[in-house]
């Protein structure tokens, strides 16, 4: 068990809180680096896309697993974020200005779907961002001149002023980069005043508001980043696929990136990337073990459905706080060993009322 | 709160056709049968994956029919030669049609398709009895309760648990009997569950909970869609009910006919 020596007030937020931390996230990241190195081109590809999840991971989980906030339509998000990359980049823009336009739009088109959010809450938010999401979903399939409608739209290669970053490669510590930074910013954020009061509001808005915060500003904010970083990844998604189609960014996706975080583990940054190892495994998984079930079983078209389905009722019944809540009770029962507790991540209970009655 | 009663609308709809077509019952049969059969799973299902999770927050209960939604979907997709394709349930008013005032060639002939008069009726008759339940009824008042406030209706003695499995049973019995009346008009396959997204923006405009404002609400969407349609460039139609959600919350964030209240601390 480990003890820490608290000498300094800095020691409370810094992101490293002791030397373990340094030393396993540096491995982390080093195997990350040697990546192209150590897996062959498919697995790179795969990771490369758990990458993206991920980013679009962190962005959901800013708005549901922190503010509280419920989103059925944050696919929208993504699909703003890809179609106005691709737009852009077939225009010839260079890669981080076309970025920075998708993350900027899909924080505007978060600002105005968040109107609704200060009015409304829980379930009924999601109402609001549902039909948010087919809205979008509509727009891209008829706004033809600039869509490409149904037949969908091709990307180029990101251009990095004049360097193209063509090769699997490239893509790959381009999406690294960009998913640490965001991770880093996330992480800043949340020990920030503007982080702790997201936090604040999940908890209980009545309290928050009598501490000072102003809830329409920052459920706003909340939301409008949680859109840019949707945003950024669909950015990144739309070049990794290089083609894109109003299909991709359906409810069903929308469904997925909720599916991804409450099975990584809502309320926790790691949350966002076991989710999307979760999510993009998944498939392959499946794929895996299919041949060795009896074929009646394994070659069902719907066999993934079940499975997600049995894995989100699973993870909602018996792990509410998902992978990162099962880990962090493994690590503590290692930590205490002998000490270990049934009751000590029991959650407190709290009766289901009507939103309507705030 | 439920995410998966498109879902159910379909298991409802294949129950129809599965009792017709396999056990060979004749219509009726098969409608009670099914909607019975539905009322049972809906409870089976409170009680085995609702329950266990009551006191906690509605987002738990919301993932929790998604994953019911998709596992039903995928389920009904694996069933070998049946669950991919599309099916026509077969009624005994399928193309039948009312004649008033006289000869069909007449002018002035008011034709209607029996089809969607059925349509018409049973939801009339449906939404009557309804509404009679939670205005007059013990168990609907009692229902209401418990959907406001689970502690405080804890409190008055009223059992919730019980309930809430009744509460199920209900949805899942009204989701089969959508089906039913949906499947001749839209055949039934695996993934006629999304039309039942359809029914929340009507739901929201006119306010969880208040079944006269999910009606006007519905009529709404309704009337908005076709007119839209009609007006409006292609394309319009379908996102039309949403924009009116939208704007619906925005406006009236407590529903058509809700009631304005806060919380006092």
């Amino acid at each position: 068990m480990r003890f820490i020596f608290k000498t300094d007030y800095g020691q409370d937020i810094n992101l490293a809180k002791h030397g373990g931390h340094v030393f396993w996230y540096s491995v982390l990241l080093l195997m990350l680096l040697a990546a192209p190195w150590l897996f062959a081109e498919y697995y790179l590809a795969q990771l490369t896309f758990i990458l993206i999840y991920a980013v679009a991971g962190l962005g959901l989980m800013l708005a549901v697993g922190f503010t509280g906030l419920f989103s059925l339509g944050h696919a929208a998000f993504l699909g703003v974020g890809a179609y106005t990359q691709a737009v852009l980049t077939n225009a010839g823009l260079p890669f981080p200005i076309a970025l920075a336009c998708a993350a900027g739009l899909s924080a505007a088109v978060g600002l105005i779907v968040g109107l609704p959010a200060l009015r409304v809450k829980g379930i009924y938010l999601g109402m609001a961002t549902l039909s948010f999401g087919f809205i979008v979903e509509e727009v891209f399939a008829r706004w033809e001149s600039v869509t490409g409608g149904n037949a969908g739209i091709h990307i180029k290669a990101p251009d990095l002023f004049g360097w193209k970053l063509g090769s699997g490669e490239a893509f790959y510590f381009l999406c690294l980069v960009i998913a640490i930074g965001a991770t880093l910013a996330i992480l800043n954020l949340l020990r920030s005043p503007t982080g702790r009061a997201f936090v604040a509001i999940r908890d209980s808005e009545i309290s928050a508001q009598s501490m000072g915060i102003h809830l329409a500003r920052y459920k706003t904010l909340s939301f409008a980043l949680s859109a840019a970083l949707a945003g950024i990844a669909g950015a990144l998604y739309a070049h990794k696929l290089q083609f894109i189609s109003p299909d991709q960014f359906n409810l069903l996706q929308s469904i997925d990136l909720l599916l991804m975080i409450v099975v990584g583990g809502l309320g926790s940054v790691h949350g966002a990337f076991l989710g999307a190892i979760f999510l993009i495994s998944m498939p392959q998984a499946i794929a895996l073990v299919k041949d060795y079930l009896p074929a009646a079983i394994g070659q069902a078209p719907g066999l993934q459905g079940v499975v997600y389905g049995m894995v989100l009722i699973a993870f909602v019944l018996l792990e509410p706080l998902g992978l990162y809540g099962r880990w962090l009770k493994i690590r503590t029962y290692l930590q205490t060993f002998p000490f270990y507790r049934k009751g000590m991540f029991k959650r407190q209970k709290t009766y289901q009322k009507s939103d309507r009655l705030k | 709160m439920s995410f998966a009663q498109g879902e159910l609308m379909m298991l409802g709809a294949f129950g129809g056709l599965a009792s017709m077509a396999m056990l060979g019952f004749p219509f009726w049969l098969a409608v009670l049968s099914s909607i019975a059969g539905m009322a049972l799973f809906g409870v089976l299902l409170e009680r085995l994956v609702i329950r266990p999770i009551l006191g906690q927050p509605a987002f738990s209960i919301v993932m929790l029919t998604i994953g019911v939604g998709y596992m039903a979907r995928g389920l009904i997709t694996m069933i070998p030669g049946i669950g991919t394709e599309t099916h026509t349930l077969p009624v005994p008013y399928k193309d039948m049609i009312w004649k008033i005032g006289g000869d069909v060639n007449a002018q002035g002939t008011l034709i209607l398709n029996v089809e969607q008069m059925a349509v018409i009726g049973s939801t009339a008759v449906l939404c009557l009895m309804l509404f009679a339940l939670f205005k007059y009824s013990k168990l609907g008042i009692a229902m209401q309760a418990s959907s406001q406030n689970q502690l405080a209706a804890y409190y008055m003695g009223i059992p919730v648990k019980r309930l809430n499995g009744l509460v199920w049973g209900l949805a899942a019995a009204v989701a089969a009997i959508a089906g039913l009346l949906l499947a001749p008009i839209t055949y039934v396959h695996a993934n006629m569950g999304f039309i039942g997204l359809k029914a929340f923006p009507a739901a929201v405009a006119g306010g969880f909970g208040s079944l006269p404002g999910a009606i006007v609400g519905g009529l709404i969407i309704g009337t908005v869609e076709s007119l839209s349609g009609f007006y409006l460039p292609d394309g319009f139609k379908d996102i039309a009910p949403y924009v009116v959600v939208l704007i619906m919350l925005m406006v009236k964030p407590n529903g058509l006919f809700g009631e304005k209240l806060r919380k006092k601390v």
